[in-house]
């Protein structure tokens, strides 16, 4: 996880206490990803039962400063060094949205993605706004807030990019869309009786998706600032 | 507001009778002071047309183009060529600079065609390359007696906007502006025409790119030469008084 890892980064750079190292963070990401400071001292709990970070001084105001272990200086090295794994198969839910309204018969498909469009296109204006009422990216954190908010510029590029992609194929085809009725075949054996016999756990990958989306809408009024 | 830019069905047709082809059927579009509005589309839909069209380069078949007021399908060709001159700005993809003039001659030329002094239109033509960048600044030479080869694709495109807006022209019409540039460049090349939108002059940005689109006040799209949907200005406007 990220937090986790930056975290482990700035202390990399010398020891810390716990408001010192969100402070650290917020001007390392354009105050992008706000974290309070439960969220802080979590993490550091938990680096701490690993062995990668342990309590170091004490100063008169009762800072306690966290130092990093040489356990923990290696994670940082192999973080660098190591691309970040996406998740693998098709949790996004907007590629699944599209996949099932070009299969429903009646569905207005084309209408589907133009309503994403002008949502990307609109998002995509809030974050060019965004940079052009900002400061010239001289400083290093006015640099640090510009590299987050053209991450996310990007990525709704390539959203409004696939979904053009999409839109031309579906053209293309000859039904545009195509269209399954339900079928009458009743399913003997497989997933659906499973995963309900499973109860809690086959919901385990709705979870995160929903908190990864909430995120990202808070990061761009964040961003929006 | 004032509208700078009126397309009132506007249609285009290339051929006649079974094998005509509509390239534009029946396009409205107003853009005003201050605003900018780009055109997407898929290749083929018409973007560039209407581009041309709005520009004065090219007639419509059928409906109206008011520049400022004037009517282009009452204007003679000499009122036309005037308009060019005085009132719109091209931007294209290639830059299309003459090799053989520098940076400020570029820019001056059209000033000059118009019958201003060579003096008045060196001074505006240098206040419109300060204005893109390419003045004096923090120590670096002014690019006033480049030749376009000894600039950088970015410094020409600049020089290119310098043309496009000397002497108070109050329409910019932009073809791909980014199209030939990296996406740092590019960029700069948008923020540089959003600002001179921002001082006072009405745009049109013909992009296949939302990245840039998206500094536009509104998104036209454009499919079968018919604009088929279109971003709401005020949400625009809202957005940008949220982070001004």
């Amino acid at each position: 996880m990220s937090v986790r890892q930056s975290l482990l980064a700035i202390l990399d750079q010398g020891p810390c206490y716990g408001y010192q190292l969100r402070t650290e963070f917020d001007r390392r990401t354009g105050s992008t990803w706000p974290l309070n400071v439960g969220q802080i001292y979590n993490t550091l709990d938990r680096l701490e039962r690993d062995g990668l970070v342990e309590k170091g001084d004490v100063d008169e105001q009762g800072h306690v400063y966290w130092q990093i272990t040489d356990a923990g200086s290696d994670e940082v090295r192999t973080w660098l060094s190591s691309p970040v794994e996406r998740n693998q198969g098709t949790r996004d839910e907007l590629a699944i949205k599209l996949a099932v309204a070009a299969t429903l018969p009646g569905v207005d498909v084309a209408g589907v993605i133009q309503t994403q469009r002008l949502a990307s296109l609109r998002q995509l204006q809030e974050l060019n706004r965004a940079k052009y009422a900002g400061a010239n990216p001289d400083g290093p954190e006015e640099l640090a807030w510009s590299l987050v908010v053209d991450s996310m510029i990007f990525a709704a590029e390539a959203e409004v990019r696939w979904l053009d992609h999409t839109e031309q194929r579906l053209a293309m085809h000859p039904q545009h869309a195509m269209t399954l009725e339900l079928s009458t075949e009743k399913p003997k054996r497989g997933r659906p009786t499973l995963r309900q016999a499973q109860g809690p756990e086959s919901g385990q990958g709705q979870g995160p998706e929903s908190v990864q989306s909430g995120e990202s809408a808070r990061a761009t009024s964040e961003v929006a600032r | 507001m004032t509208a700078v830019l009126q397309l009132v069905g506007v249609t285009q047709q290339y051929g006649e009778g079974a094998t005509s082809v509509s390239a534009l059927s029946g396009v409205d579009l107003s853009v005003e002071k201050g605003e900018l509005v780009a055109i997407m589309g898929a290749s083929g839909s018409g973007k560039s047309t209407m581009l041309s069209i709005a520009g004065g380069l090219q007639k419509p078949t059928t409906g109206e183009v008011i520049v400022e007021g004037t009517y282009l399908s009452t204007a003679s060709s000499r009122d036309l060529a005037a308009l060019r001159r005085r009132s719109l700005g091209f931007v294209f993809q290639d830059f299309n600079l003459i090799p053989t003039l520098t940076a400020l001659e570029n820019v001056t030329l059209p000033l000059e065609l118009d019958g201003f002094r060579a003096r008045a239109a060196r001074r505006a033509g240098r206040d419109a390359l300060t204005s893109v960048g390419l003045g004096e600044s923090n120590g670096q030479a002014a690019k006033f007696d480049s030749y376009p080869d000894d600039l950088s694709g970015g410094q020409q495109q600049r020089v290119a906007i310098a043309r496009a807006v000397v002497g108070g022209r109050r329409l910019i019409l932009a073809d791909e502006p980014t199209g030939a540039l990296d996406s740092v460049t590019g960029e700069a090349v948008m923020k540089m025409i959003r600002s001179r939108v921002d001082q006072g002059a009405a745009g049109i940005l013909v992009t296949h790119e939302a990245r840039h689109a998206a500094w536009a006040d509104r998104i036209v799209f454009l499919r079968d030469g018919r604009i088929v949907d279109q971003s709401q200005r005020d949400g625009a406007d809202a957005l940008l008084a949220g982070v001004r």
